[in-house]
């Protein structure tokens, strides 16, 4: 037997560096206390970015470790870059929140540090087992970070419900794994491309539908979804607020080199599947929120229709709908992180407030704050020139050139559905009674909301940055 | 045939010293043990609770975090061993390796005994 050498570990540098950042901030905040909580959130921040920028200067083209199981292309930089801006911001989100609660934890940033850890080992996953652990590392994380509130009732309820179906999923994609490697005796990617391009049994399609059913489950897309709406509700609004963001980039990253590296043969097979749980994703998301009154609810909702317009670019299984997937995700992750921000500055003196009521009257309280909500739910909508309608003008554009007509038909009156309640909340804020204000935003949450306005409102003056990498990255896939 | 029950004839040595030493161990006690009967002696034991009662109460958090960190450790001493058993053929970097995860599983010890999971009140 030779013994085992080091493998090349210059594309996992962010990782590692991540990693032991978040041990040294560990044994910090352990040693040092609670009082160094902002400078940990600080730091882990700091981490965050630090990592964003080691990934886009790795060196370029596709690189490779590990035997194989770890890929750095240009896919893989867009997503990570996605999920660790996510993260950052959703750190940054947090702290006005757990001061004002009285509940600060030091654990709460590194937490999400690890978690990122996990996403970026999912999006650069190229083998199942890979795959697996990078999925559990972020998702062991979340289940945590739902029950951090370890006192309140909603908060542990929303753990547990997300950990026993988060269990589940996780079953049902590994019984899905299992099979794959079955019938093809390889986890690697490449290996099961390759096996399935010679031939195709019933039995590897039983796996495929059972990976999908995993993957569905981390995008919460229908009829996988029916953790979002408790969980959301329940969890901390700064948790949520994670938990719609980079966590939907990594899943979604998963979901894309699942289906396009492992299966490109059968293709037609797995666009069936897609499509529907698009479909099906489109229309809970738009016809379950008309009657939602909590924010948090309704954003978990709405996360569903998003997650379920991504995934009509993946349908139609093209590059050019990668590349819808990719704009669209980068999109919503501005958009959800702006509204969150809202959401987390809905503070009277009696405590956080979460009923969509609760915003009438806001153009006449705080003018600024209902303008940036305006324009983040003119986004969410769809409405040109607002960020939202290019993103999904491109997944449509996409699916229609690849002759989906029914899904893009179908999308698009799945979005005027949703526009009926993004429209009634901004009726709600400019043409109802003015109610108390709320109390004064902290500077994080006004930096959050500020660049995710601009970013959704003025993408239509500048989208080439953004268009033109996610060409790179959908073109590095095929 | 009877070669083959040669082969075998190490495990019949070690099932009679096995009976040997076990009994000898079952016996002596009634023979020379010091005996303080005691009603509590015989009950069932279970992790200080009562046996037969309602399962629907409450009890001590520390029982499953003591659980817990027992599990994490003995998985790190049963991935020792295929490691200590190989040693000779992994070379630097397969040292290194398990270095590197003990490190990382010394840091979350470190952690929990700071936060005070291992101290019982």
């Amino acid at each position: 037997m030779n013994p085992a050498t080091l493998p090349p570990l210059v594309p996992a540098l962010p990782e590692l560096m991540l990693a032991l950042g978040a041990m040294a901030l560990l044994m910090f905040g352990v040693f040092r206390g609670p009082r160094f909580v902002h400078v940990i959130s600080g730091l882990a921040i700091a981490l965050l970015l630090l990592a964003a920028v080691m990934v886009v200067y790795l060196p370029g083209g596709t690189l490779t470790t590990f035997g194989g199981s770890f890929v750095v292309d240009d896919f893989a930089r867009f997503m990570k870059v996605l999920a660790l801006v996510g993260s950052a911001a959703a750190i940054a989100l947090s702290t006005d929140y757990f001061d004002s609660l009285r509940e600060q934890r030091f654990e709460y940033p590194i937490l999400i540090v690890l978690s990122t850890i996990g996403m970026m080992m999912l999006i650069s996953a190229a083998d199942l087992i890979a795959l697996y652990l990078g999925l559990e590392t972020m998702s062991l994380v979340l289940y945590v970070l739902a029950a951090i509130h370890r006192t309140s009732v909603r908060s542990s309820e929303a753990g547990l419900k997300y950990f026993v179906l988060g269990a589940l999923s996780s079953g049902m994609l590994l019984y899905g794994a299992s099979l794959v490697y079955g019938f093809t005796g390889t986890v690697s990617f490449s290996g099961i491309a390759r096996a399935t391009a010679e031939q195709t049994s019933m039995g590897l399609l039983f796996g495929l539908v059972f990976l999908f059913a995993g993957f569905c489950f981390k995008v919460s897309a229908v009829p996988f979804h029916m953790w979002t709406p408790d969980v959301y509700e329940g969890a901390p609004t700064p948790v949520t607020a994670f938990f719609a963001s980079a966590p939907k980039v990594a899943g979604i990253a998963m979901f894309i080199r699942g289906a396009i590296d492992a299966f490109p043969d059968i293709a037609p097979q797995w666009q069936q599947i897609v499509g529907f749980v698009a479909i099906a994703s489109m229309l809970l998301g738009s016809f379950a929120a008309i009657g939602q009154r909590n924010f948090k609810r309704l954003m978990a909702y709405s996360s569903i229709g998003h997650m379920g317009f991504a995934l009509i670019g993946l349908a139609a299984g093209t590059e050019e709908g990668v590349r819808g997937v990719l704009i669209y995700t980068a999109i919503y992750v501005a958009m959800t992180l702006g509204t969150f921000a809202v959401i987390l500055s809905m503070r009277r003196k009696v405590g956080y407030v979460e009923d969509i009521g609760d915003l009438s009257g806001l153009a006449r309280t705080h003018p600024a704050l209902a303008f940036f909500l305006a324009v983040l739910l003119f986004s969410l909508a769809g409405i040109p020139p607002l960020a939202g309608f290019f993103a999904k003008f491109y997944v449509f554009l996409a699916a229609i050139k690849a002759g989906l007509y029914a899904l893009a038909v179908i999308g698009v009156l799945a979005s005027v559905v949703a526009a009926y309640y993004y429209l009634a909340i901004v009726k709600i804020m400019y043409f109802d009674e003015a109610g108390e204000g709320f109390e004064p935003m902290s500077a994080e949450l006004k930096v959050v909301l500020g660049l995710a306005g601009l970013i959704n409102l003025l993408f239509f003056v500048y989208p080439s940055p953004l268009l033109e990498t996610a060409t790179s990255a959908a073109r590095s896939l095929f | 045939m009877s070669e083959l029950l040669a082969d075998y004839f190490p495990l019949v040595v070690f099932i009679g010293v096995a009976l040997a030493i076990s009994l000898a161990l079952m016996i002596a006690p009634f023979i020379v043990a010091y005996k303080n009967p005691d009603p509590e002696k015989l009950s069932a034991y279970e992790c200080g609770f009562n046996a037969f009662d309602d399962a629907r109460m409450k009890f001590d958090v520390r029982f499953y975090l003591v659980a817990i960190l027992f599990i994490i450790f003995d998985l790190e001493v049963a991935f020792l061993f295929p490691w200590a058993i190989t040693f000779g053929e992994l070379g630097f970097f397969g040292f290194w390796s398990m270095m590197v995860f003990l490190a990382v599983l010394t840091i979350g010890f470190i952690y929990e005994w700071k936060k005070g999971a291992l101290e019982w009140d």
